[in-house]
């Protein structure tokens, strides 16, 4: 089965399937990876003082995946990398996993640096939102305005990533 | 026997809070010939007050891609407003 190396779904992410999208080996002529670095981000217990119940993830999808596409590209021209991205929606219980980002890289550095980047640029400009539902309410949390076009945000991003 | 257009129709999106002000994340919307991405919004925030504290904070897609306000809209296109992003 071959997994798409960008999803916006509701089903439960799974990390093996986007490792296996950026491992593949190239032809002959490419250097192959060396190192596979991956990030998950899961659902924590708490925010700014509040005891978390459970978020509620909404998004706009085909903007969101034209949005990993540019993240894609943007990673790949600053690092030697193969990349994937997957990002839940829906709602998901404490310690769930809301994002997958899966690095492949020839060495270890750009792989590391790749994985960093992708989330912050995720923050940035991707349009997903959380709805928080805490003890006493919910609020929907609103971070950055997104533009992918400021450039300031992109150097951030790769400040950063380290490089 | 067609009469001469003077006005547009646009699909209005919206997302998060913004859907919850209005009470829904999809309506159609009439704008006048030349009307901008700015002009849709400025109809929403009159029906819809609230929507004014987003002003200095909402992006803007055109048919599912990243636009600006000033970005003229057409007939039949679908405009969305995006409070501040969350994901992650």
């Amino acid at each position: 089965m071959q997994t798409a190396p960008y999803a916006v779904t509701t089903d439960t992410l799974n990390l093996e399937a986007l490792i296996h999208a950026v491992a593949s080996t190239p032809p002959d002529t490419a250097v192959g990876p060396g190192g596979i670095t991956s990030f998950v981000g899961v659902v924590r217990n708490e925010n700014a003082g509040r005891r978390v119940l459970r978020l509620e993830y909404e998004g706009y999808e085909p903007l969101a995946l034209r949005a990993f596409d540019r993240i894609g590209t943007e990673t790949a021209d600053h690092w030697n990398v193969r990349v994937a991205l997957h990002h839940r929606l829906g709602t998901l219980q404490i310690g769930e996993a809301s994002v997958m980002i899966a690095a492949a890289s020839p060495h270890r550095a750009d792989a590391f640096a790749a994985c960093r980047y992708i989330i912050e640029r995720v923050k940035q400009i991707v349009p997903i939102w959380k709805h928080e539902f805490f003890e006493g309410g919910d609020v929907w949390i609103e971070g950055a305005t997104a533009d992918p076009d400021d450039d300031t945000a992109r150097q951030d991003a790769i400040r950063v990533a380290g490089e | 026997m067609s009469e001469p257009v003077s006005s547009i129709r646009v699909n209005v999106r919206l997302f998060a809070r913004l859907k919850d002000i209005v009470g829904t994340g999809e309506l159609a919307r009439r704008a006048p010939l030349g009307a901008t991405a700015r002009t849709v919004w400025e109809t929403m925030v009159s029906e819809f007050a609230e929507l004014g504290n987003y002003e200095g904070s909402i992006s803007v897609a055109v048919n599912e891609e990243y636009s600006r306000m000033d970005a003229p809209v057409a007939d039949g296109d679908e405009v969305a407003f995006l409070p501040p992003v969350s994901g992650g």
